[in-house]
């Protein structure tokens, strides 16, 4: 008889060598089904997650992916360790690159040191407001977040395509349902003088470090993370349920928001219909790639923002469509989902005690 | 009023509804059993695949859904496996399978991409399709629609009428009372997960079968977390699954129609309502606390055997 009983003691390193066992797993699987599909896995492996970084472009456009990925999977990893489903950070990245672009084209043509501040201030604020419903609408009335902040990402997107179709849209731009591009000082940066990569991803660095701070050092970070491994423990000790369900969201819209407008000014550069292709649900695979610890988010981030480049190099090199990224992305989740029970349980044969 | 226009619309609604009926049903029936499962997406395009790649083979209907069933109940059985035996986290778990199963009918799909279903035959009912206006909008229709009608008033009869039923919403509401009362609860819920995953593959070969029908990739575009939402609309209802599955479907077609009727609204606006109405109705749900009304009291939670 086989059967699982709690580990008298967990080491640090069962928690990655579950990540790896989970990486090494989904490799079999996407090889299994490369072969599958008649494709040579190995040399199919290597051209889709090697060679599309073997030049400085390869790299630009790795970290250009990876910046809203750790960006938001730092928030998400905060507020799940509090327990807070919050699943749309999808719709407060677009309502933040909405809100951002929205002030970057108020000023258009206005140069000065305070546009890009305030641009990045607009796109924060339209995220955190965005958070902000699912968190009233918890606390008020104990509506399921999951469900708000869902239903809230659907109407976020049709708000910004409805935007860039009507008010939005370029005036000298044939009726094309998109924005002016925006104004050098309403853009990022670039890092590297090929590919996208921005100034949004020393950000993301950023917010990963000061993550990791407010996780181990603050006493808020404490509370959340209490509130989420035992809610009568948290209640016990006198914290505030609604006070956590609050900053989870606020944190993660305000975040996500940030995301999104880092997005359009530094990556795309003008508000058009599809500002992301789904980041915001991606990040929670990063979230957990990351076994929610916000530092380790950021490997994390770029090893799933590889993803989304082998799905393009295998397009372009296989013939295969894009979207079959997914099912590794979906792989990964699930063999990091189901590896996760041996860190805290171990495997025995035998009779049960 | 032109009622020829009147009863298109009527029909055109009920076509938009009806894998919206079946894949509500499928996430009720899980949410009966205490289980979240946020993959109803990735279920319904695999069966939308699998119960195209049928037809295109030349199999009849039946066998077209048949296999549309098993598909969905088979991938369905990963996230059983995953949130039963390894109590992996449901929400990261039903997103997972969202995003394989979008991934995988993509790649499996594209060899079927620009081909088109063979048509499906309508069942139109004696005398009462010779009614006027309603006659051709609600009896002349292919036999899946009567068969999601037929299927919500069985699940209706399952829960509330049947012994088994009766355990399916114990465990649902309290699954520590059902196991210490005897019960199976992962047995109960495999059943569940493995039911539901079968109606949301219906629900995705009734796009692939009758609505388009076509295959692209992606084309659910998004059914699986109204299904999800539908649900809680319908507080739990398999009655309320049709009502509410027929009210979307409504908003979809009428958007469509809304320059007929002189709306020059953008229809993104409409299209916003759905998810607008579904919030409404959840904070109305979730305040009222009723006892009649209120989510299955373990859904979501994991289950665990303490030893």
């Amino acid at each position: 008889m086989i059967f699982v009983e709690p580990r008298a003691v967990t080491r640090w390193y069962h928690e990655w060598l579950a990540v790896l066992v989970a990486l090494i797993l989904t490799l079999l699987t996407a090889s299994v089904l490369l072969a599958a599909i008649g494709l040579d896995p190995l040399s199919s492996l290597h051209r889709i997650f090697i060679k599309p970084l073997n030049s400085v472009y390869g790299i630009s456009e790795l970290l250009a992916k990876a910046t809203p990925l750790i960006t938001i999977g730092v928030a998400l990893a905060l507020g799940f360790r509090a327990g807070v489903w919050n699943i749309g950070a999808e719709g407060q990245l677009v309502m933040g690159g909405l809100c951002g672009g929205a002030v970057a084209l108020a000023f258009w043509g206005v140069d000065g040191f305070w546009v890009m501040p305030l641009v990045l201030l607009g796109g924060t604020i339209g995220g955190l407001f965005w958070g902000a419903i699912p968190a009233f609408l918890k606390v008020r009335f104990n509506a399921n977040e999951i469900l708000v902040s869902l239903m809230l990402t659907y109407v976020a997107i049709l708000l910004l395509s409805v935007m860039v179709h009507g008010p939005l849209r370029d005036p000298d731009g044939f009726n094309f349902p998109e924005s002016r591009l925006f104004h050098d000082a309403a853009t990022l940066p670039k890092l590297f003088s090929a590919g996208r990569g921005h100034l949004g991803f020393v950000f993301a660095i950023a917010f990963a470090i000061v993550g990791t701070w407010v996780v181990k050092r603050w006493h808020l970070g404490f509370e959340m993370r209490v509130t989420g491994l035992s809610a009568s423990a948290a209640k016990f000790a006198g914290y505030s349920r609604d006070r956590t369900v609050w900053m989870a969201l606020l944190m993660g819209g305000a975040i996500s928001g940030f995301a999104g407008v880092v997005e359009v000014t530094g990556n795309i550069g003008q508000l058009v219909p599809t500002i992301s292709p789904s980041y915001g649900f991606t990040a929670i695979i990063v979230a957990f790639l990351a076994r929610l610890h916000p530092l380790a988010v950021i490997p994390a981030g770029l090893l799933v923002a590889l993803s989304y480049l082998a799905g393009e190099a295998a397009q372009l090199s296989l013939g295969v469509p894009a979207a079959s990224t997914q099912v590794f992305q979906g792989l990964l989740l699930f063999f990091l989902l189901g590896t996760s029970l041996f860190v805290n349980y171990r495997v025995r044969l035998g009779q049960v005690a | 009023m032109d009622y020829s226009l009147l009863s298109s619309i009527l029909h055109a609604i009920l076509v938009a509804s009806t894998p919206l009926v079946f894949a509500g049903l499928g996430a009720l029936i899980q949410e009966r059993a205490g289980v979240l499962n946020l993959g109803i997406e990735g279920l319904m395009i695999v069966g939308a695949l699998a119960g195209f790649a049928t037809a295109l083979a030349g199999y009849p209907l039946l066998f077209s859904v048949i296999a549309a069933a098993f598909a969905g109940a088979s991938l369905a059985a990963i996230f059983a496996l995953l949130v039963l035996r390894l109590y992996a986290n449901p929400v990261a778990t039903g997103l997972a399978l969202t995003l394989f199963g979008l991934g995988l009918s993509a790649l499996a799909g594209a060899q079927y991409v620009g081909q088109a279903a063979p048509q499906v035959s309508v069942w139109t009912i004696p005398l009462l399709s010779q009614l006027p206006v309603v006659g051709h909008a609600l009896f002349s229709h292919d036999p899946l629609v009567y068969l999601s009608i037929l299927m919500a008033a069985l699940i209706w009869w399952f829960l509330k009428k049947t012994r088994a039923g009766l355990i399916l919403r114990a465990v649902g509401e309290n699954h520590t009372s059902a196991h210490s009362l005897g019960f199976s609860v992962m047995g109960i819920r495999f059943l569940a997960i493995a039911a539901g995953g079968a109606l949301a593959g219906i629900g995705g070969s009734y796009l692939t079968l009758v609505q388009t029908p076509l295959f692209v990739e992606g084309m659910t575009a998004g059914r699986g977390w109204i299904a999800l939402a539908l649900v809680v609309f319908a507080s739990w209802r398999p009655f309320r699954v049709i009502a509410g599955a027929y009210l979307f479907g409504s908003v979809t077609i009428l958007q469509l129609h809304s320059q007929a009727f002189g709306i020059s609204i953008p229809a993104q606006w409409l299209s916003m309502l759905p998810y607008l109405v579904t919030i409404v109705a959840l904070v109305m749900i979730s305040a009222r606390g009723d006892k009649g009304v209120a989510a299955p009291g373990s859904l979501g939670k994991i289950f665990r055997v303490s030893r």
